[in-house]
């Protein structure tokens, strides 16, 4: 569903990632680690399409067509998630009107009416049982003076009600405690089916117990300089990532 | 001939044709008027309290003869119902400054007095003279045209111990195929342990130039509570001078919101004394301007007595080349210890054009208080835009949500909650650049 090729993407001039492939089938679950700063969270903001990150060579197809010319809310609309390693508060909007937007306008975009009141509503009870979220979050606004964790759960929750095909979960294990950190993978597998698919980056080989990946990349400055099964992750976790230069 | 030689030969001219009623309480006010133009002119934009906003095209226009009087017959029901649904209010109508004959108050409660004030200044005018001009400053430039120019109003007095179930609901309009400068002068006096709601809503009702000069008086009385709600929707070419001037006494409390919707220039100015000790008073208001608007938000905050409270909290949204400003003054006068006095203005600016000036003022002769302001002028957040686009919201809807969670801090000031929810339709619409007028309102403003 996803080719990356040679992708390169830099900031204010400066250059992140320096020639990115990898491609993503249909049930497959890619694990992405690497040291910090080496551009995880970019090559994510990009393929989410976050405009401040400037692509400067390469090209990304999904489902065949060109993603990097796609709106990020087209994007989501047509099934990609990313779950924020840093989710933004945004005070004053609610997290009700938030979602109902978000819900309506996926709907909107495969031509269907508005969520019914009454089935949004079931639809947020569901998805808050599935990830187990505080039900008095979605009372508040988007985030705000939500503790690191909650914020986590949150994103797992908005995947949970837009029922992504490619989901891109950005460290979304730091900062959960054990059992939420259960809760959540517990999330990640009930929505995963063979028709979709999911990035996973992440730190600690822990997640992966629970997450089971296809396949482990080594992100460093830039490139993936190493791909491995499951067991690499396993080997990492014990090595460090010097060994690799 | 100059402006200022202008405007006194119509205050003069004025002041003859009107001459009958010259000994009555508001017609002793009308010299006075004139003798303030004489000494300080009209407000020019090199007045310090005038920097921002420039009211000389205005008054250069020929305001002459359409001062006065009304002739204008409305039918209430057909032309208007601007009616909050759910909201069970006493509602009354005002038009171009004047209390229309028709409004009915009988279902307000028997000892509380409501009407024009030219009609309670004849048969209750010791009670409008021991109020009227003590909260506003009659040498103030726009008020001086005022007592002038006003003929009539809003008189509300609340006596003691009444506590008003139901709010008080003014629609004050400005109506007419002419142009015309509205005098208007509103006093709201509510006595010891009393308490009411008013929503205040002004409109312009016809795409005609309107120049409306109303001027407010407040007087609460210890342990009065008021809460006061403005909505402000007028016309492009309407320019709207705001003034409400509000003397609190021990333990009072003053609450004010206004929602500056739509006009063309509006200044609204909002002068609060705490008299005497255990005042507070929590004043806000959000500004929403787009092409060629402006709103100028003044206040200031006299702490004169120990124990009192002020809070403000003062917002802009400006598009397109709309501009606005907001001055917040703080006096804490000597002896007023133990004062609190809070002060915020938070403006957003969406294009490159539209601008805002914030001058935070503080003066503080007593050693123990506690003050702070604070000013912020800032473009939309480009990670939460990011944030809800990844969420499959158009960037338009993205920006709508986040504008009107801007706003939104001021509409959970308000207390009454029917209202609360009909000023956050009104918001919506009017963010979104739909007409913004209320739902039953056939007439078209904006
Ligand atoms: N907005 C920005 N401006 C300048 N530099 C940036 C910006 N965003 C990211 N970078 C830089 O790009 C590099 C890659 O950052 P990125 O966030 O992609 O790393 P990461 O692999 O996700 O790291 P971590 O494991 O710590 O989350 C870092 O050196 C970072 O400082
Ligand atoms: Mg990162």
């Amino acid at each position: 569903m996803l080719q990356i090729k040679n992708l390169h993407a830099s900031i204010d001039g400066k250059d992140i990632l320096k020639g990115i492939n990898l491609t993503v089938n249909a049930g497959e679950v890619h694990a992405i680690m690497g040291p910090n700063g080496s551009g995880k969270s970019t090559l994510s903001a990009v393929l989410a399409g976050n405009e401040a990150f400037k692509v400067t060579e390469g090209e990304v197809h999904y489902f065949g067509k060109d993603l990097l010319e796609m709106s990020a809310e087209n994007r989501s609309r047509e099934g990609i998630f990313l779950s924020f390693q840093y989710p933004i508060e945004i005070p004053g909007v609610s997290m009700v009107n938030f979602m109902k937007t978000a819900v309506n306008e996926h709907r909107k975009y495969k031509g269907l009416d508005p969520i019914a009141a009454s089935d949004f509503l079931k639809l947020m009870r569901d998805k808050k049982e599935l990830v187990g979220i505080d039900s008095q979050l979605t009372n508040r606004s988007v985030n705000e003076g939500f503790s690191g964790g909650e914020k986590k759960k949150n994103e797992i929750f908005q995947m949970a009600m837009l029922e992504p095909i490619l989901a891109i979960l950005d460290e979304t294990d730091s900062g959960l405690d054990i059992d939420a950190l259960r809760v959540v993978a517990n999330g990640v597998n009930k929505l995963k089916t063979k028709d979709n698919a999911a990035i996973v980056i992440t730190h600690y080989q822990r997640l992966l117990d629970y997450i089971v990946p296809d396949f482990v990349h080594v992100l460093s400055q830039g490139k993936i300089i190493k791909t491995g099964g499951k067991e690499l992750a396993l080997e990492l976790e014990e090595k460090g990532y010097d060994w690799l230069k | 001939m100059d402006l200022k030689q202008k405007y006194i030969q119509l205050l003069e001219s004025f002041n003859d044709s009107v001459s009958k009623e010259s000994d009555s309480l508001l017609g002793q006010y009308r010299k006075v008027g004139i003798q303030g133009l004489k000494t300080n002119g009209l407000p020019t934009s090199s007045d310090e309290q005038w920097l921002y906003t420039n009211l000389e095209p205005i008054f250069e226009y020929d305001w002459n003869a359409k001062t006065k009087g009304m002739d204008e017959k409305v039918n209430l029901d057909e032309v208007f119902s601007c009616d909050v649904p759910n909201l069970d209010t006493h509602v009354v109508l005002l038009i171009n400054g004047h209390y229309f004959k028709q409004n009915n108050t009988s279902d307000l409660p028997s000892e509380v007095l409501m009407g024009g004030l030219a009609d309670f200044s004849s048969t209750h005018s010791d009670i409008i003279k021991k109020y009227l001009f003590k909260a506003a400053d009659v040498n103030q430039k726009m008020n001086a045209l005022n007592a002038t120019l006003a003929q009539d109003g809003l008189f509300l007095f609340i006596p003691k111990n009444v506590q008003l179930e139901k709010p008080i609901q003014i629609i004050n309009i400005a109506y007419g195929n002419e142009e015309y400068f509205v005098n208007q002068h509103n006093l709201i006096v509510v006595e010891e342990g009393s308490k009411a709601q008013i929503a205040f809503c002004d409109h312009t009702l016809n795409p005609t130039k309107f120049f409306v000069n109303q001027l407010t008086e407040v007087h609460l009385e210890a342990n009065a509570h008021l809460e006061f709600y403005n909505v402000q929707n007028s016309n492009a070419d309407t320019v709207q001078v705001s003034s409400i001037c509000v003397n609190q006494h021990r333990d009072s409390n003053f609450l004010s919101n206004i929602v500056s919707l739509h006009g063309g220039t509006i200044r609204n100015e909002l002068r609060v004394k705490l008299l005497e000790s255990g005042a507070s008073c929590d004043v806000s208001g959000v500004n929403l301007t787009d092409r060629k608007q402006h709103v100028d938000s003044h206040t200031q905050i006299d702490h004169l007595a120990p124990h009192c409270d002020s809070n403000q909290l003062y917002k802009g949204i400006y598009d397109d080349e709309g501009t606005g400003a907001f001055t917040g003054r703080i006096v804490v006068h000597p002896g007023a210890q133990k004062t609190t006095a809070f002060q915020s203005n938070k403006n957003m600016l969406l294009t490159s054009n539209a601008k805002v000036n914030t001058r935070p003022q503080l003066e503080i002769y007593a050693d123990d208080v506690k003050c702070s302001h604070g000013a912020t002028t800032g473009q939309l957040d480009q990670k939460a835009m990011f944030y809800l686009r990844a969420r499959g919201i158009e960037k338009n809807e993205a920006r709508m949500l986040m504008m009107y969670a801007f706003a939104n801090e001021i509409v959970s000031k308000i207390k009454i909650e029917p209202l609360a929810i009909r000023i956050e339709g009104l918001i919506n619409r009017r963010l979104r650049g739909e007409l913004s007028r209320c739902a039953n309102c056939v007439i078209q403003c904006g």
